[in-house]
């Protein structure tokens, strides 16, 4: 099969069941968000306290299992790691920080745009101008450095997280917090969600689909392979948005489920998670299924991003559809510095290391 | 002797910029590169491809070996 048309039957997989869950019972326009489930796993492990988005969302462990299950299978799993984990996880920490203000990770920006929702236009902006903020990194040299094989058992940790997690969503213990009212309590039943979530685990595993990776390749190397991936999402989520999802479709900025029209807060969220995505080499929703397939530097960056979204939440950084709060604007600003500092800082050792070998070459 | 860029362990998309500035840097030589991950491998070959270059993988253990030629 044409390779294009591959990728798009692989996205547009991925967006028909994102109108299925949303139709199912998930949130407005987040059939999958990956930084809003984290955070509600946050929530639920007690991490936040903000009452309305607490829940162990399915779709997350089934994201993991399913990468799992394929890596094993066609041999792509390999316990692997060390390549600047504390880095990653602060990555991880501010990229989440970001898609918090602006109110989703970058695929649920594209669902968010498949049903109208226009403010997720401004946050395209934000994303893309931040892949190209880093790809100019990239172009400097910037490197985390080399991973290397690690214990086996450091690859299977992440899979056990998400079936520790599976088990409290079942049996539901007392420290366990689940919304009763907000997006945290609008959930697509359990078994429906593990299910079609493993599914796009898998396919995302097998396809490695990358929201930041489809815009970087095309600006860094013009290869439009994944970006008939996102296509295919945006497409077919459109579709069956407007077959299964009718009465909720709605074109322009206001009134959108869970986003708020704060234009200049939602392109710099973006910008922050943009920059992040690309110094880690890809998005959240890559950055999950790389830690289901044994790759430990992505699991450290998936624990950055849980504790990024719990402490939006305990310290206020989070926007909610009434808006942008102050604490996160400062938040947004701190992020895109320290994130620059780090890349910068990176580029400059590397190009110093690399003069001095040149000299002692020449010398 | 070709040019062996050694790209093991680096992270999406490192191992294509390395495999691109190898090129660029002198487009009629043969290369080889060394990789890891066969995602490594497929981003690789789709680049060289598409810039017309012929590549063929020989895997190692757990280690490939892609041979870029015109």
């Amino acid at each position: 099969m044409n390779d294009r048309r591959k990728m798009f039957i692989y996205g547009g997989i991925i967006g028909l069941i994102a109108a299925i869950l949303m139709k199912y019972g998930n949130p407005g326009n987040m059939g999958i968000c990956v930084a809003c489930f984290y955070r509600d796993i946050a929530g639920a492990l007690g991490l936040h306290r903000a009452p309305i988005v607490q829940y162990i969302r399915p779709e997350i462990i089934g994201f993991i299992l399913g990468a799992f299950i394929i890596a094993v299978a066609k041999g792509d799993f390999k316990s692997r790691g060390g390549s600047s984990p504390l880095i990653r996880f602060f990555l991880g920490f501010f990229l989440v920080i970001g898609a918090l203000v602006f109110l989703g990770c970058p695929l649920r920006m594209i669902l968010r745009l498949a049903n109208g929702d226009l403010n997720a236009l401004t946050g395209l902006l934000g994303y893309l101008i931040g892949i190209f903020i880093g790809i100019q990194f990239l172009k400097k040299g910037y490197t985390l450095g080399s991973a290397g094989n690690q214990p086996k058992i450091s690859g299977f940790i992440m899979p056990v997280v998400a079936i520790a997690l599976l088990i409290f969503l079942i049996i539901k213990p007392d420290f366990i917090f689940f919304s009763e009212e907000g997006p945290g309590s609008m959930t697509a039943p359990v078994l429906l969600a593990l299910i079609l979530g493993m599914v796009v685990g898998a396919i995302l595993q097998r396809s490695r689909i990358c929201t930041a990776g489809a815009f970087r390749d095309m600006m860094l190397i013009r290869d439009s392979h994944f970006l008939w991936g996102i296509i295919g999402i945006f497409v077919v989520n459109l579709i069956a948005n407007l077959v299964l999802n009718f009465e909720s479709f709605n074109l322009g900025f206001v009134d959108q489920p869970v986003a708020h029209a704060d234009h200049i807060w939602n392109i710099l969220g973006m910008i922050l998670t943009g920059i992040c995505s690309v110094l880690l080499g890809g998005c959240p929703v890559r950055q999950t299924i790389l830690a289901g397939e044994g790759d430990a530097d992505a699991g450290i960056t998936v624990l950055g991003i849980i504790i990024g979204a719990a402490f939006a939440h305990n310290f206020g950084l989070a926007s909610s559809p009434k808006g942008v709060t102050s604490n996160g604007k400062i938040a947004v600003i701190i992020g895109i510095v320290v994130v620059l500092v780090i890349a910068i800082s990176v580029v400059k050792e590397r190009n110093c290391k690399l003069q001095k070998k040149e000299s002692e070459i020449h010398g | 002797m070709a040019k062996i860029v050694d790209a093991r362990g680096r992270s999406c998309p490192e191992p294509v910029i390395m495999t691109k500035n190898a090129i660029d840097s002198n487009p009629n030589e043969a290369i080889k590169v060394v990789v890891n991950a066969y995602v490594a491998v497929e981003n690789i070959t789709r680049f060289a491809k598409s810039k017309g270059y012929k590549v063929n993988v020989e895997e190692n253990g757990d280690e490939y070996t892609l041979d870029i030629r015109k």
